[in-house]
């Protein structure tokens, strides 16, 4: 095997199994190879998306970031809260909401890097911080009846008879675009990867270190903050409980998606592969009927488990080399 | 050379923890002066310390186990999760149609059977197959509450046990059986750890394990054993907690008290990179973090906001427990360290 084909083994990996699992069940349910089947994907699980490609970027880094459900919740009960009691503007609150992701995002990168803490310990303050503020704001659920955010709500791109794409797929769809430019394109993806690979290196080929650490979670605060407000558009409603748990299943698509828990190597693609798993598996079950829900949890638990011993093995063998 | 005492007294990581305690203390005494009044009601002791105590059991469990995962160099994200998957275990146990199924031994026997497994399997992936802990935990973290459910089938499982639900709302002696439990857990621990090399042995494993390798350490035992000890108090926690509501909850058990645990282990005073730990700044850390849940309350807190001042918290003491945060008041206070300096040469 070519050093090229193996470094990208685990991306083959993971479309295979989306291969296997998509016609298992296929074969298994009817209708399951519908467009309408295939829509679903994108827009039930939109939010999950949107902040796993803000954490594939995270992850290049070799980082972790935690805080993502948390600030789904907020996004989602703050910009409810402003515009239906307080009367703000919806682009204003949004732009607001954003800011704040964006923000809370840059001063966990700034902790993180200055101060040489652990990712995962600052995020998690980051988690309790925002949850905590949503319950702040509200602890019920607000619902939408500002005139523009329903026909924000309910409009839809339509693409055949039956398919047809809701805003929170479309702002999916184009973030998975940038977000692989980003990772691919640019001298900041690089940066990224050459971070997460190795951080002494990097900081000695003179790439800046600090101001990449910052931006990439600050990026990932922002693609949190858009999670909430895809998931706040999708239900319909602002909940400070939306998004709890979301953080482990965006970790989970990107590291099924085949990028290295560890940093360094890893592909965006591979990100939309996971999030594609993710949806065929929850469809299936929910196609099913007879299955317990939590075993979505488990399956995604096990690929997890799975994928990682794999990667582990690839990463040995590339050693011994 | 009392002098040299206090001083190094002072340097222990022990004192922040106790200071800060004693200034919640201080706060909650004067909003309320009968805040540490123990009386007696129904033959046993009552009162706000009793309560922090009782209430802080399943933490002083999970930070128990937390604090030698800690020491190791690793950490374990699972815990809540795996509280989660004990509680509905025994849960599930002592709800099944057959009575042979009741008996307290099995049911604990079992429950903390599935914690160490738990455990187990962190432990192994961590020290055997060589992942991150962050990585290895993560996964249990994922998938422990689906397992849960799937063991309680989705269901809040009523349990209607008086002896089982002794284990979370007892009394021995007048006082709460879990924070005796939790207690005695402790001290076990510190004399054995502390009065065997089993504690140096966890240490050396976190500070460099290459070096323990090659002083004939068995590292990846080692490592092993602290994930599966922290599987097992999870367990215990679990198991405590379901007794204590009377019901396993595989939803919310064990929420959000992962991080509890690595509070109270980090202000305690263990760091993060491992290589050392204390379980007295452990215990602790607990206590000051139970402490100021009511005292939140008394300040107007409501309790689902109550993660707020504890984040910043969090964000403090690691703040102030960094290197650059120390570096920087080094060199702020310049005149005490020629003074300590000139002190050592003196004496």
């Amino acid at each position: 095997m070519s050093p090229a084909l193996q470094r990208r083994l685990p991306l083959f990996a993971t479309a295979a199994v989306l291969a296997a699992l998509y016609v298992t069940a296929g074969l298994r349910y009817d209708n399951f190879f519908s467009a309408r089947v295939a829509v679903d994907f994108f827009t039930d699980n939109a939010a999950l998306g949107i902040a796993a490609v803000g954490m594939t970027l995270v992850i290049f880094s070799g980082g972790i970031d935690l805080s993502v459900g948390a600030v789904v919740g907020f996004t989602s009960i703050f910009v409810a809260t402003l515009v239906e009691k307080h009367h703000v503007h919806p682009a204003l609150a949004a732009v607001a909401a954003l800011a704040v992701g964006t923000v809370l995002g840059a001063g966990m990168g700034a902790l993180i890097h200055f101060f040489r803490q652990p990712a995962f310990l600052i995020t998690l303050a980051g988690m309790f911080l925002m949850r905590g503020g949503a319950f702040w704001i509200s602890t019920d659920s607000t619902g939408l009846a500002h005139p523009l955010l329903q026909r924000l709500s309910l409009w839809e791109l339509p693409l055949t008879e039956k398919a047809a794409l809701k805003m929170s797929a479309l702002v999916l769809l184009a973030l998975l675009a940038l977000g692989g430019l980003l990772a691919h394109w640019t001298r900041f993806g690089r940066n990224l990867l050459a971070l997460g690979g190795n951080e002494s290196s990097a900081q000695l080929m003179g790439l800046p270190v600090g101001a990449t650490r910052v931006a990439v979670y600050a990026f990932s605060g922002l693609c949190a903050a858009l999670a909430g407000l895809a998931l706040m558009l999708n239900s319909g409603s602002g909940n400070p409980r939306d998004g709890i748990g979301l953080e482990l299943d965006a970790i989970a698509v990107v590291v099924i998606g085949g990028t290295l828990l560890s940093g360094g190597r890893g592909h965006m693609l591979g990100t939309l592969l996971g999030l594609l798993i993710f949806g065929v598996i929850q469809s299936a079950i929910r196609f099913d009927g007879s299955l317990d829900p939590a075993w979505t949890r488990l399956i995604i638990g096990a690929l997890l488990l799975g994928f990682i011993l794999l990667q582990r093995l690839l990463l040995r063998r590339l050693v011994r080399r | 050379m009392s002098e040299m005492r206090l001083q190094r007294w002072l340097r222990s990581p022990i004192v922040w923890p106790l200071a800060g305690l004693a200034l919640l203390l201080v706060v909650n005494l004067v909003h309320n002066p009968a805040f540490l009044h123990i009386g007696v009601l129904d033959g046993h002791l009552e009162g706000q310390p009793i309560a922090i105590f009782n209430n802080g059991a399943r933490t002083l469990l999970l930070a128990l186990g937390m604090t030698l995962v800690i020491a190791t160099g690793g950490v374990d994200l699972s815990v809540g999760s795996v509280m989660a998957v004990a509680g509905a275990t025994a849960g599930a146990l002592l709800t099944s149609e057959h009575p042979q199924f009741h008996a307290l031994p099995l049911v604990l026997g079992v429950s903390l059977g599935v914690g160490a497994l738990a455990g187990l399997l962190n432990g192994v992936l961590v020290a055997y197959a060589g992942i991150q802990p962050i990585v290895a935990t993560l996964i249990l973290m994922v998938s422990g509450r689906g397992i849960a459910q799937l063991i309680s089938h989705g269901n809040v499982l009523l349990i209607r046990s008086p002896g089982f639900g002794y284990i979370g709302k007892g009394f021995l002696l007048g006082l709460p059986f879990a924070a005796v439990l939790a207690v005695a857990l402790y001290t076990v621990a510190q004399l054995g750890l502390r009065r065997t090399a089993a504690g140096l042995f966890i240490e050396a494993v976190g500070d460099n394990p290459v070096a323990s390798r090659f002083a004939g350490l068995a590292t990846a035992r080692v490592a092993c054993l602290a994930y599966l000890a922290s599987g097992l108090c999870a367990a215990l926690a679990g198991v405590m907690d379901a007794a204590n509501i009377g019901a396993a909850d595989p939803y919310r058990s064990g929420e959000n008290m992962e991080l509890d645990a690595i509070f109270a282990v980090v202000v305690g005073g263990t760091a993060l990179t491992g290589g050392r730990f204390t379980l007295l700044g452990s215990f602790v850390g607990v206590l000051l973090l139970q402490t100021l849940t009511p005292t939140l309350v008394f300040l107007g807190v409501d309790p689902p906001v109550a993660p707020v001042p504890k984040a910043l918290l969090i964000v403090i003491v690691c703040v102030l427990q960094s290197d650059l945060t120390r570096r920087w008041l080094k060199n702020l206070l310049p005149s005490k360290a020629t003074v300590s300096v000139a002190g050592r040469v003196a004496s």
